[in-house]
């Protein structure tokens, strides 16, 4: 199976091509993709692009479903954890 | 902005939408608009580790074939006027202009806030299983999964067969409603019915009936559960819980055009018709049925929207018939009073806007409660605490405004 080059938070990784994003997050060893707004450290929930928690920045653009969306190549996530 | 013009257009690519694709193509163009990267829907979700099933697999290439459009990883966030929608991609607009719609857009699970839902670790059931098909690694990962509903038996067999150590399910319906089920499905000889059959279908997943769990313990991430097994407390560790309330329509498209909603879901006649002109329902958005009554309701609306009365006639009786299963699911999965019991003051009920069950107690209707908390104005725009203070607190939804998903305020500026 193909695999991509991307990183998570500045740190590089490779997934087979066709990883969501969010279990691409979750096999890195993160758990925590966002911060609600009173703080509290969130990972993905629903699975299926309902519940937004597993919300992060993809090259630049935020508030991104990463549950519904692929790895790419080159691609850079950014999680709220790193913060 | 980018427009799409389509005889018929179906919103949602699972077994409902790609039925009701498959019948309407035969005689005219016709576009699938999805919010998922494939074809599948939950129930068939393809992924990196998961092949569609084979008879999705033949939809699939019946669409392929008959040249259906399909707009992939497309949320539908407005319709503007009257036959058209329009639909965000990776912050893109495209405009979609049909004479027919059918709307497919399927159901998701149902959860109930308890203490600790918000820890990592804590996912939905039917959500963990998606993510395990998009590649997520469960391997020897001690996972319960609980909640109720016909599918958490085989979301735990889908796990243990990726290598996680299920430890069991906790079922929240008792032994002896879940042999009446299995005793009415019977009647409904398939392959699919049998699969979610706890009396029918033997397995090696232990099943504990009669129990709710009560808490998730732990720091950030959940490592144990607080089991509530008939009113006797068991405490059990794990890695993660898996966990859902069965399922809900989902309805944000159908009330934003306007279709009259029963307590099943969208409301539609014999043909599949909503009370609004030229706009079909078909699939779980109308009642909660499975797979098998989802596909021909799909093939009924596929083939009423484009005119064909023979073919809508030879497929009543069999719909007809698949929704005594929906009846008898309804009646075996039905959540009572028991859950709100575990309920706390500083439990989250809003996760979007960390709105507490306390806070929420104040008010006495949901409107009130949003514009006092936000409660179910974040960015999931109530999907899941909606039906959640539907059951606490028998709030009902206040309908719904654009756009139904958030959009970045650039895009609103094209739409």
């Amino acid at each position: 199976m193909k695999s991509v080059g991307l990183t998570i938070d500045g740190e590089e990784f490779e997934f087979a091509e066709g990883t969501s994003v969010a279990a691409a997050v979750l096999n890195s060893g993160r758990h925590e993709f966002r911060r609600s707004v009173t703080g509290s450290a969130r990972s993905a929930f629903c699975g299926m692009g309902v519940c937004y928690e597993c919300r992060v920045t993809i090259d630049g653009v935020g508030m991104e479903k990463s549950c519904q969306i692929y790895v790419a190549q080159g691609m850079r996530i950014q999680t709220d954890g790193n913060y | 902005m980018e427009t799409i013009d389509t005889k018929v257009l179906v919103v949602g690519g699972g077994g409902a939408g790609m039925s009701a694709a498959a019948a309407a193509s035969r005689d005219c163009r016709v576009t699938i608009v999805d919010d998922n990267p494939h074809y599948g829907g939950q129930i068939w979700r393809q992924g990196v580790s998961e092949k569609a099933p084979p008879e999705a697999l033949e939809l699939i290439n019946k669409l392929e074939n008959r040249s259906v459009g399909f707009a992939p990883g497309t949320t539908i966030v407005d319709s503007p006027e009257p036959k058209a929608l329009i639909g965000s991609r990776a912050g893109k607009p495209t405009l979609f202009r049909f004479e027919k719609l059918v709307i497919a857009t399927g159901a998701r699970e149902r959860f109930i806030p308890f203490p600790g839902w918000t820890k990592q670790g804590v996912y939905g059931a039917g959500g963990l299983q998606a993510l395990v098909k998009a590649g997520l690694d469960v391997a020897g990962k001690r996972i319960i999964v609980a909640g109720t509903g016909p599918l958490l038996v085989a979301v735990a067999e889908y796990l243990q067969r990726k290598g996680a150590k299920v430890s069991f399910v906790a079922e929240l319906a008792g032994k002896a409603r879940l042999l009446r089920f299995g005793i009415g499905l019977v009647q409904y000889p398939s392959k699919f019915l049998k699969a979610c059959s706890f009396a029918l279908a033997p397995s090696s997943i232990s099943i504990r009936t009669s129990s709710l769990v009560e808490e998730a313990r732990g720091g950030r991430r959940v490592e144990s559960i607080r089991l509530n097994r008939h009113g006797k407390i068991e405490e059990h560790e794990c890695d993660i819980l898996a966990i859902g309330y069965h399922l809900v329509p989902n309805l944000e498209l159908p009330t934003l055009l306007g279709c009259d909603i029963g307590s099943e879901g969208a409301m539609v006649d014999s043909y599949q018709r909503t009370s609004v002109a030229d706009v079909f329902a078909a699939g779980e958005t109308t009642s909660i049925g499975g797979i098998e009554l989802s596909c021909v309701e799909g093939q009924i609306a596929g083939y009423a929207a484009t005119g064909n009365k023979e073919s809508v006639k030879r497929l009543v009786s069999k719909r007809n018939k698949l929704r005594g299963f929906s009846r008898i699911l309804k009646k075996t999965f039905e959540i009572d009073d028991r859950l709100k019991s575990s309920v706390k003051a500083e439990t989250m009920v809003c996760r979007c806007e960390d709105v507490s069950y306390e806070t929420l107690l104040e008010f006495d209707n949901w409107r009130d409660a949003k514009l006092q908390t936000r409660c179910g104005m974040g960015p999931c725009q109530g999907r899941i605490c909606g039906p959640a203070t539907e059951y606490l607190f028998d709030w009902s939804p206040d309908g719904v405004r654009p756009p139904l998903f958030p959009v970045r305020v650039k895009e609103l500026g094209d739409l």
